[in-house]
């Protein structure tokens, strides 16, 4: 265990992934380390979404390896593979609640699968977890289809938070938020970061995400990362998509 | 990792301290809870009360809940219960959890024999809904229909070709090899009982009036109801749970004119092709397991089938096809666009489209037999 600390929480080796004769990553390698907020940009359809999912194990890849807490996930028996499923949290891009039940069975579902405890305790976790998203208790009762945009997000990121896992994937969280509800996110995510000492992984599009939450930003181009570092590296690279996307008109709008 | 959680009472005079240990995190969470159910009963009216946390190696929101839980219900005296030696890693997070309201969870509705009561009711006035919601679609696409006949350029042909496609040429293969094994096996039933009053030949008057009048057309409707009328219902609901039609809608388009009217229409051309080419497999099968197995020679069953049936029982038969299409489709259309945001309730009218649709269909017949048999046909 001591050496996981060291060792970075996410280690993707020459990841290759191709869907009939398109490679979208090629040859890709990324760390992520232990604690950090990672914000992770590109144009559209470079593959973000993509190698997340890989990650995750939901999009097969032809070359590569990928570790994550120091298992590699093609190696590892199925309750390794559980083990490590059992501490990461994902959150999809559309929030993927399970529309045929409550916010609460939603957020009790992973609970109920893994841990053997009562239904109080469950309860009073999950209204812990609505409490820390930022949602009212009477949210609890509702359906998926009865929610806004801003809250479908906030009770996709409960789930994932369920059981308070070290580890959570969040695919474009600000995207369909207002400002004003993509700003609350973004604080929200960080806050929770420091309470549970999470890593986080974010496939984002939102130039303030990346200013006010990430401790670190990669950026994908043409399958492979093409940099990776602190806002400042972005800002002084010579890339010309970098410099597109950090010095265009809507950046010097953030930056003010 | 630090091992098993412990939570232990220390003797401090007056005080009551309880003193945590080890992990205290999600995957401990049953033995957590059932220390800290165990640690609420101490009873007792001591000074003060301390737990301390300061042993604790790990804490999440499950162990820095419980241990929230336990000083919420140890504070129930004039004494309040305190928190120590909690480390600056863990303080915003037993913040967090400090702010979470107690609420009671609200039960869902027990059952009673008055709620019970009620559902009945409910269900029975829902009936009357069902009847108008398919009045109004039907009006719906006879407008609709009407406003294709006006200006024929509205129609929608490609739609209509695609649905023809899927609702009647791959529908072929399965509704005459259905219609096949039941021609068959009505003509073996015949033979096997009509031999017994030397009656064989008879078989070829039941299957010809039968197939002809009844079973082929119901039994292609039936399963045109099963096959078509589900994928229906699920298009146009899975269309509504993603706002589909509301963006048509939006652009200035009507729903019933884009996605019903070519569904209806396909339906209603549909169906008495199937029937007929259902009634004549269905002979054919008959023709066949009499020939093989009653030893009624061809020629015989041909020349016994031409003086048993004629054009009307074709023409009872061929009629009602349409009608059942119409209804099939208009029960499909209905329950699509009446399906909620969720998954279960697409499921729950993809089953009531096609029950509601078999039904209609059995009922439709006995309303035509009744009418059939006023006119003397």
């Amino acid at each position: 265990m001591a050496g996981e600390i060291q060792n970075p929480i996410i280690r993707v080796r020459d990841i290759t992934v191709q869907f009939g004769a398109t490679r979208v990553l090629d040859g890709l390698n990324l760390d992520v380390k232990r604690g950090e907020i990672l914000g992770f940009v590109g144009p559209s359809g470079a593959g973000k979404s993509v190698l997340t999912r890989t990650i995750i194990g939901l999009v097969p890849k032809v070359a590569g390896s990928i570790e994550v807490f120091g298992v590699d996930l093609d190696s590892s028996s199925a309750s390794q593979r559980r083990n490590v499923e059992r501490r990461w949290g994902v959150l999809f891009q559309q929030g993927a609640l399970f529309s045929s039940l409550t916010v609460r069975q939603n957020i009790q579902f992973p609970m109920r699968e893994y841990l053997r405890v009562s239904q109080r305790l469950m309860d009073e976790i999950t209204m812990a977890k609505l409490t820390m998203v930022g949602l009212k208790p009477e949210v609890a009762e509702r359906f998926p289809s009865e929610l806004s945009g801003g809250m479908i997000k906030r009770v996709a990121l409960a789930r994932a938070l369920s059981l308070d896992p070290d580890l959570v994937f969040l695919d474009e969280p600000t995207s369909g938020l207002d400002p004003i509800g993509a700003g609350d996110f973004d604080e929200l995510v960080r806050t929770l970061q420091r309470t549970l000492g999470l890593t986080v992984f974010m496939v984002t599009h939102d130039l303030d995400s990346l200013y006010t939450a990430c401790d670190r930003i990669a950026v994908l181009g043409n399958g492979k990362i093409i940099a990776a570092g602190s806002i400042a590296d972005m800002q002084a690279s010579q890339h010309p998509w970098l410099r597109q996307y950090f010095h265009g008109k809507r950046a010097r709008a953030v930056m003010g | 990792m630090s091992g098993d959680p412990k939570l232990e009472r220390i003797a401090k005079g007056n005080a009551l301290a309880l003193c945590a240990t080890g992990t205290w995190t999600a995957s401990f969470a049953p033995v957590l809870e059932r220390m800290v159910t165990e640690a609420e009963k101490l009873a007792g009216t001591p000074q003060s009360i301390f737990i301390d946390v300061s042993e604790v190696a790990k804490l999440d929101t499950f162990g820095a809940w419980l241990i929230e839980r336990l000083r919420r219900s140890l504070t129930k005296g004039p004494v309040e219960a305190q928190i120590a030696g909690l480390s600056a890693n863990y303080s915003s997070l037993v913040d967090e959890v400090r702010r979470v309201r107690a609420t009671a969870v609200v039960d869902s509705n027990p059952i009673t024999i008055s709620g019970m009561l009620e559902q009945i009711g409910r269900a029975v006035a829902g009936v009357a809904g069902t009847v108008a919601g398919l009045v109004d679609m039907l009006g719906a696409v006879l407008a609709a229909w009407f406003r294709v006949l006006v200006h024929p350029r509205s129609l929608r042909l490609t739609s209509t070709v695609h649905h023809m496609e899927q609702v009647c040429w791959r529908a072929v293969p399965i509704i005459v090899l259905i219609t096949f094994l039941i021609g068959c096996i009505i003509a073996q039933q015949g033979i096997f009982h009509f031999r017994r009053f030397g009656a064989d030949i008879f078989v070829v008057d039941m299957l010809g009036v039968l197939v002809l009048r009844e079973i082929g057309v119901l039994l292609v409707a039936i399963m045109v109801a099963g096959r078509s009328g589900s994928a229906y219902t699920a298009e146009l609901g899975s269309m509504k749970m993603r706002e589909e039609i509301d963006a048509l809608r939006t652009m200035g388009f009507d729903p019933i004119e884009v996605l019903v009217l070519p569904r209806m229409m396909a339906l209603v051309l549909a169906l008495p092709i199937l029937a007929f080419l259902g009634a004549m497999a269905a002979l054919y099968g008959g023709g066949l397991v009499a020939w093989l197995y009653g030893g009624v020679q061809p020629e015989a069953f041909l020349l016994r089938l031409r003086d048993a049936i004629s054009i009307d029982h074709f023409i009872v038969g061929i009629v009602k096809a349409p009608v059942m299409a119409a209804v099939i489709g208009i029960v499909a259309c209905v329950e699509g666009l009446a399906v909620q945001g969720s998954a279960e309730s697409l499921g729950q009218h993809t089953t009531a489209s096609v029950v509601k649709g078999i039904f209609f269909v059995i009922v439709m017949d006995g309303v035509f037999a009744i009418f059939f048999a006023s006119i003397g046909m």
